[in-house]
């Protein structure tokens, strides 16, 4: 089922929340909505769930409006955070829930419900806990199991907010895999909001990257880390290192170094460099910075070099383990950075301070 | 001591010794008395004594009103913590800070005030009047004053657990299709239940040992409205010292039932609900 999302509006007393959304989430898609923490994702989401009502515009499921429709009849499985879980009662409990809070004529019978329930159960490879309680489980587990109760409902509409962000990082890596094999089985039409755009990137058909209550991007994972729309979404998709510069005949100057500049109305730009596209060398060279390392970074299978470069914040060059160990580069030596790529805007006035400014 | 586990805090020893003496003194002692004290009785003659039957009527009147007390006040005061938790109003933290005068005026301040408000010509009393009921010096009476003076623990038991009730329960039933009622029933009972029932515990017992604001507007009329602790009062005025302890023992014996019972449910309670998390 396809959700059409116009013109959402929605303000919490003087902060914006959602500024006039207009968003497409096609049958059958995982759709990922990225972005920092406040920038309306959760919002948009638990609308679309008609857990919040928008101040202004409509959310369409499959053509017919349920803008004014209760969550209770909408139709949605919504995975919390926290997980949610009913703590009174059983895994099996929990997840029967949907279906024996059915008005009498639709509920199955006790034994459709134990076939359900553990049919859900064995999809989520949780079957042995059936008798325990949600507080003798772990966070992964408990996710699972919410998951399968917002299953058991049969919703033409998953929504996910946050599934993973209460699990350890090993936990929550091995669960968005699953996550993502058991929607390519059931191409139930997902929505999910996360703030990591790993997560995002690797689960998702389409990534939605929002910021300040506004869509900045909309595109498939290689779109928006590949060709991002927006300064913003350059940053929040990684690590990225910034040059303030003056752009002068075409060309935005970082020291010795020039980059070409898109025309604009304003000479100051910025040039964005990502660590892992730059070259460190003992030689100079045409178009290179000097600086100084400050701090070597060792992070496992990549390292890490902060560099203080003169006129700019410190910047960051991210080696493999192998080059670092080449190069044998030590704290206070005088280093050459190449970028192999880079990025320039030249923001318009009102963006300067938005994107670009920091 | 093979129970004594490794602390950072000092001192095991020390605080299990001031805690073991402080609970003889303040409560063993003083129970152990009683029952030595009316040890001195033969036993057909305690028998006898806790088996009069104007005893016996105030026993009834005594448990009877006190439930009934505590019953009043498990729907009641939910409702109040309801309301205190779940809407804002204006004064609100006024009526929040109300809740516990009952508990903190003096029982005498109580007694008094709910007499005169409750007798046939008081305020409200004399609204009853015309329908030739009676409120004041009745059992009604005593279950009215024992309402009021029991009325913080539930609201205070309660409030806490609902507030820490996560919305997204509700949130979460809601979407699985769940009415406003079925989430009430299903989702958010199970969870205040052993709340309400310490409530419950609480106000109980501490009606059944009211006495301040109780005897102003019972009247005190032999089988009809005397309370138990009252009969406790009229043997010691009679020097029957033997006579109140067997008294006070029947109630100390009854009352220690009822809190075992209700400590049996909140253990079941708890344990359906699994460990905390």
């Amino acid at each position: 089922m396809s959700i059409e999302i116009r013109n959402i509006a929605k303000r919490f007393g003087n902060f914006t929340a959602l500024d006039h959304i207009n968003l497409e989430v096609k049958t059958g898609e995982l759709l990922a909505l990225l972005g920092p923490s406040g920038c309306g994702k959760t919002t948009l989401l638990r609308i679309i769930a008609g857990l919040e009502a928008p101040d202004d515009g409509q959310i369409l499921f499959h053509g017919e409006d349920t803008t004014e429709k209760h969550v209770r009849e909408r139709n949605v499985g919504f995975v919390f955070q926290h997980y949610a879980l009913f703590r009174h009662m059983t895994v099996f409990e929990n997840v029967a829930f949907g279906l024996r809070v059915r008005p009498k004529e639709t509920r199955p019978s006790d034994a459709e419900i134990k076939r359900k329930v553990h049919e859900l159960l064995n999809l989520v490879q949780l079957d042995w806990l059936a008798d325990r309680y949600p507080a003798q489980l772990s966070g992964g587990q408990r996710q699972r199991i919410a998951l399968a109760r917002a299953l058991a409902v049969e919703p033409k509409v998953l929504l996910l907010d946050e599934p993973f962000g209460a699990l350890d990082t090993k936990v929550r890596k091995e669960l968005r895999r699953w996550l993502r094999r058991l929607h390519d089985e059931m191409h139930i039409t997902s929505v999910f909001v996360t703030h990591d755009q790993e997560e995002a990137l690797e689960v998702a058909d389409r990534v939605v990257v929002m910021n300040k209550g506004k869509i900045e991007q909309l595109g498939s994972p290689s779109d928006v880390y590949d060709k991002p729309a927006t300064p913003f979404v350059y940053q929040f998709l990684g690590d990225v290192n910034l040059f303030q510069s003056r752009v002068h005949e075409g060309w935005a100057h970082v020291g010795d170094a020039r980059f070409a500049a898109p025309q604009g109305q304003t000479d100051q730009a910025v040039v964005y460099v990502r660590p892992h596209e730059i070259d460190v060398s003992r030689e100079g060279g045409a178009g290179a910075l000097s600086g100084v390392i400050s701090h070597v970074r060792l992070l496992g299978a990549t390292v890490r070099l902060e560099v203080d470069v003169a006129g700019q914040d410190a910047v960051e060059v991210e080696l493999t383990r192998e080059r670092y160990l080449q190069g044998d580069w030590k704290v206070a030596e005088t280093v050459y950075l190449l970028p192999r790529e880079a990025r320039v805007y030249v923001p318009s006035a009102a963006e300067w301070t938005d994107g670009g400014g920091i | 001591m093979a129970f004594k586990q490794h602390s950072v805090l000092p001192g095991f020893n020390l605080a299990l010794g001031y805690t073991l003496l402080y609970l003889s003194v303040i409560v063993l002692i003083p129970l152990a008395a009683l029952f030595f004290k009316s040890a001195q009785m033969p036993l057909d003659a305690f028998w006898h004594t806790v088996t009069d039957p104007r005893l016996v009527a105030s026993y009834k009147l005594t448990f009877g009103a006190s439930l009934l007390a505590a019953v009043i006040n498990l729907f009641g005061g939910l409702l109040l913590a309801w309301v205190l938790v779940r809407y804002p109003f204006p004064g609100k933290r006024f009526i929040d800070a109300m809740v516990d005068l009952p508990f903190a005026l003096p029982t005498a301040v109580a007694g008094i005030s709910l007499a005169t408000i409750y007798a046939p010509n008081g305020w409200v009393g004399q609204l009853f009047a015309p329908w030739d009921i009676k409120i004041a010096f009745t059992r009604i009476g005593v279950v009215i004053a024992l309402t009021f003076v029991t009325l913080p623990f539930v609201v205070r038991t309660v409030q806490p657990v609902l507030e820490d009730l996560e919305k997204e329960l509700e949130e979460a039933a809601a979407s699985l299709g769940a009415t406003r009622g079925q989430v009430f029933r299903k989702v958010i009972l199970p969870t205040l239940l052993p709340a309400l029932l310490t409530g419950f515990a609480l106000a109980f017992a501490r009606a059944i040992g009211e006495y301040g604001s109780v005897i102003f507007i019972a009247g005190n009329m032999p089988f009809v409205s005397e309370i138990t602790p009252l009969m406790i009062i009229s043997k010691l005025e009679q020097y029957d010292y033997v006579g109140a302890t067997s008294i006070a023992i029947v109630m100390l014996l009854v009352s220690f039932a009822l809190l075992l019972v209700i400590n049996g449910l909140q253990w079941w309670s708890a344990k359906r609900l699994g460990r905390r998390k």
